[in-house]
């Protein structure tokens, strides 16, 4: 089995490959997705924390 | 409100109708009308809210026949759009009365719970230890007779225009009686769980009409199944069974979804 | 749902019977806290995402090298590799999402509900992938794009339910309380599920003769199977994966316990 042979898939290339291409994109989309919602919500977290300390040394100083 | 109040005596079916009267700020009921009798129960508290509700309708007919009217409209496009013969329409009339029919009942959801929230009296019926859903479930069955019930007896009519025979109108009516009652359930969940939203009708279109696909399936094949002059026994059957199961388990989520929308 | 109130002994006559009681459920407390859940997440996450890796290379090199060409679809069917385990996860997802909603509903749990709402876009697009592949798949084998065939109509009402579930999500500007009418819609729909699932296929062998639905898959051998079964599991553990990824996020989002978010954001 050649290589000509494996990308033509028996001249059904034109609807293997776009299948395989666009389940690979979503797939690697979404794990890349996920992973930087993760790290926006970490650094939204951090500046909930930040404002919070803040507001609360203002109380114990008033 | 007097069901507050400790000195009376836990909200009863009395207390409540008239509260929800109180409420209204309409004279809905006149005082000797609300069960006088110490012994009104939960299924007089049905009766007055479905009775309530058919008057509140009487008093705004051009509300409610403007679905009708809606329903009527769109049959009159497919004609328009498709073509006059009527060979054409006839094939394809039990899917646009069936379309029609979904579309006008859902335009009707809108009015189905909102004036109630807006004004309270949806608050007090939550607080009112009577069981929600059984009061939703009334308010859902008032619902359906002013707008499924019309459209039971208009669609034979609409039918005929369409080239529909007269022999498929028993059919056609059993099929919308029994489904408009599983669309009126269906979206009736729909419409509590958005009442509260601003702007909430397109979501509820977006909620209530995937739900609805099964109602719609079944109905349309049933009449579609008519014309051909076979059995349509079995459609008509797992219709009846589908209004059995969204009327026994819907008012349930329709409370849930209620309770969500009312609390502050 | 906090695991503390279960440790500590009340000082009550039947504190013991109490303080006993929960310890059955405790596995079940320990879980629906976020900051365990959270832990675990992270722990777990590299081994999914390895796991899911070495099975996808291994499911797509066996599906698209070792398996033989079907002799009636020649090597289109090697869609069906991506394909089905796209159809079966957005099924799996839309239930995992109505047990959680669920559980969130009854028992007040509110990682269950951060759980379902980290379910709804991936499961989602899931939904769009087996649309895509099958519709795809359809072109060689039916000559269209689209056919309604019951697997695809089904497929594509499950995508409005998901979109109206995500639609009724963002309508509420407060998390709990789009939590608890989300869950709602999703027990609903999870009810329908089969019963849209029933009717489509009665519509469909009404409609049209009962011809041989191609897109069925094909009498499956082992030699063909095993990279079918292996590609489902990859999917799971990617499911698994990207779920880590999602409910800490989630978790995140919804925790207002400062001190407990500053230790796991120093951590991390």
């Amino acid at each position: 089995m050649n290589l000509q042979d494996f990308l033509s898939m028996s001249g059904y290339a034109a609807y293997v490959w776009p299948c395989y291409g666009l389940t690979a994109a979503v797939l690697i989309w979404m794990v890349w997705s996920a992973r930087s919602q993760w790290r926006r919500e970490i650094v939204r977290a951090q500046r909930r924390v930040l404002s919070q300390q803040q507001t609360g040394q203002q109380e114990v100083q008033s | 409100m007097r069901a507050r109040d400790p000195s009376v005596p836990p909200a009863g079916a009395d207390t409540l109708a008239a509260d929800a009267c109180a409420a209204m700020g309409e004279d809905a009921f006149p005082p000797d009308e609300i069960g006088a009798g110490q012994s009104s129960g939960l299924r007089q508290i049905v009766w007055l809210v479905i009775v309530r509700d058919l008057r509140l309708a009487m008093r705004h007919w051009d509300q409610v026949i403007q679905p009708l009217i809606f329903f009527v409209i769109i049959t009159t496009l497919f004609p328009l759009a498709i073509s006059p013969a009527l060979e054409e329409l006839r094939r394809i009339s039990p899917g646009v009365l069936w379309v029609a029919a979904m579309l006008s009942s859902l335009l009707a959801l809108e009015s189905l719970f909102r004036p109630d929230v807006e004004d309270g009296t949806m608050e007090q019926w939550v607080l009112s230890g009577q069981p929600l859903s059984v009061l939703l479930l009334a308010k859902t069955t008032s619902h359906w007779l002013i707008s499924g019930l019309p459209l039971v007896f208009m669609a034979p009519i609409v039918g005929t225009a369409l080239g529909m025979p007269q022999s498929v109108w028993p059919v056609l009516a059993a099929t919308l009686a029994l489904g408009t009652g599983s669309l009126s359930v269906l979206g009736a969940i729909g419409a509590a769980l958005t009442v509260s939203v601003r702007r909430g009708s397109v979501l509820l279109a977006l909620l209530v009409l995937p739900l609805e696909m099964p109602v719609l399936i079944f109905g349309a094949r049933a009449v579609d199944l008519a014309m051909q002059g076979e059995a349509v026994a079995g459609p008509l059957n797992l219709l009846a069974a589908l209004l059995l199961l969204f009327v026994s388990l819907g008012p349930f989520a329709m409370a849930a979804a209620m309770r969500i929308s009312v609390e502050t | 749902m906090s695991s503390t109130s279960s440790q500590t002994p009340l000082p009550t006559p039947e504190g013991r019977a109490i303080a006993r009681a929960p310890s059955r459920w405790l596995w079940f407390h320990k879980l629906g806290s976020p900051p365990y859940a959270y832990g675990l997440a992270s722990r777990l996450r590299p081994w999914f995402m390895g796991a899911t890796v070495i099975l996808m290379l291994v499911g797509v090199f066996g599906g698209l090298v070792l398996a033989p060409p079907d002799y009636q679809q020649k090597d289109a069917f090697r869609i069906i590799y991506v394909h089905v385990p796209a159809a079966i996860m957005s099924l799996q997802v839309y239930m995992a999402m109505a047990i959680a909603a669920a559980v969130g509903l009854i028992w007040r749990m509110k990682l269950a509900h951060a759980f379902a709402a980290a379910c709804a876009p991936v499961g989602a697009w899931f939904t769009v992938l087996a649309l895509a592949t099958g519709s795809i798949y359809g072109k060689p084998m039916w000559g269209t794009w689209w056919e309604w065939d019951p697997r695809l109509t089904s497929e594509l009402i499950l995508l409005f339910l998901y979109l109206g579930y995500m639609a009724l999500r963002e309508s509420f500007d407060d998390i709990p309380r789009a939590d608890r009418a989300s869950a709602i819609l999703a027990i609903v729909g999870v009810v329908n599920v089969p019963i849209v699932k029933y009717s489509v296929v009665w519509w469909n062998s009404l409609h049209q003769a009962p011809t041989i639905s191609k897109i069925d898959t094909p009498s499956i051998t082992l030699s063909m199977g095993w990279p079918l079964y292996t590609l489902v599991l990859a999917f799971m553990l990617y499911f698994a994966a990207v779920m880590c990824d999602r409910l800490r996020s989630e978790i995140l989002r919804r925790e207002r316990n400062a001190s407990w978010l500053m230790e796991n954001i120093d951590r991390s």
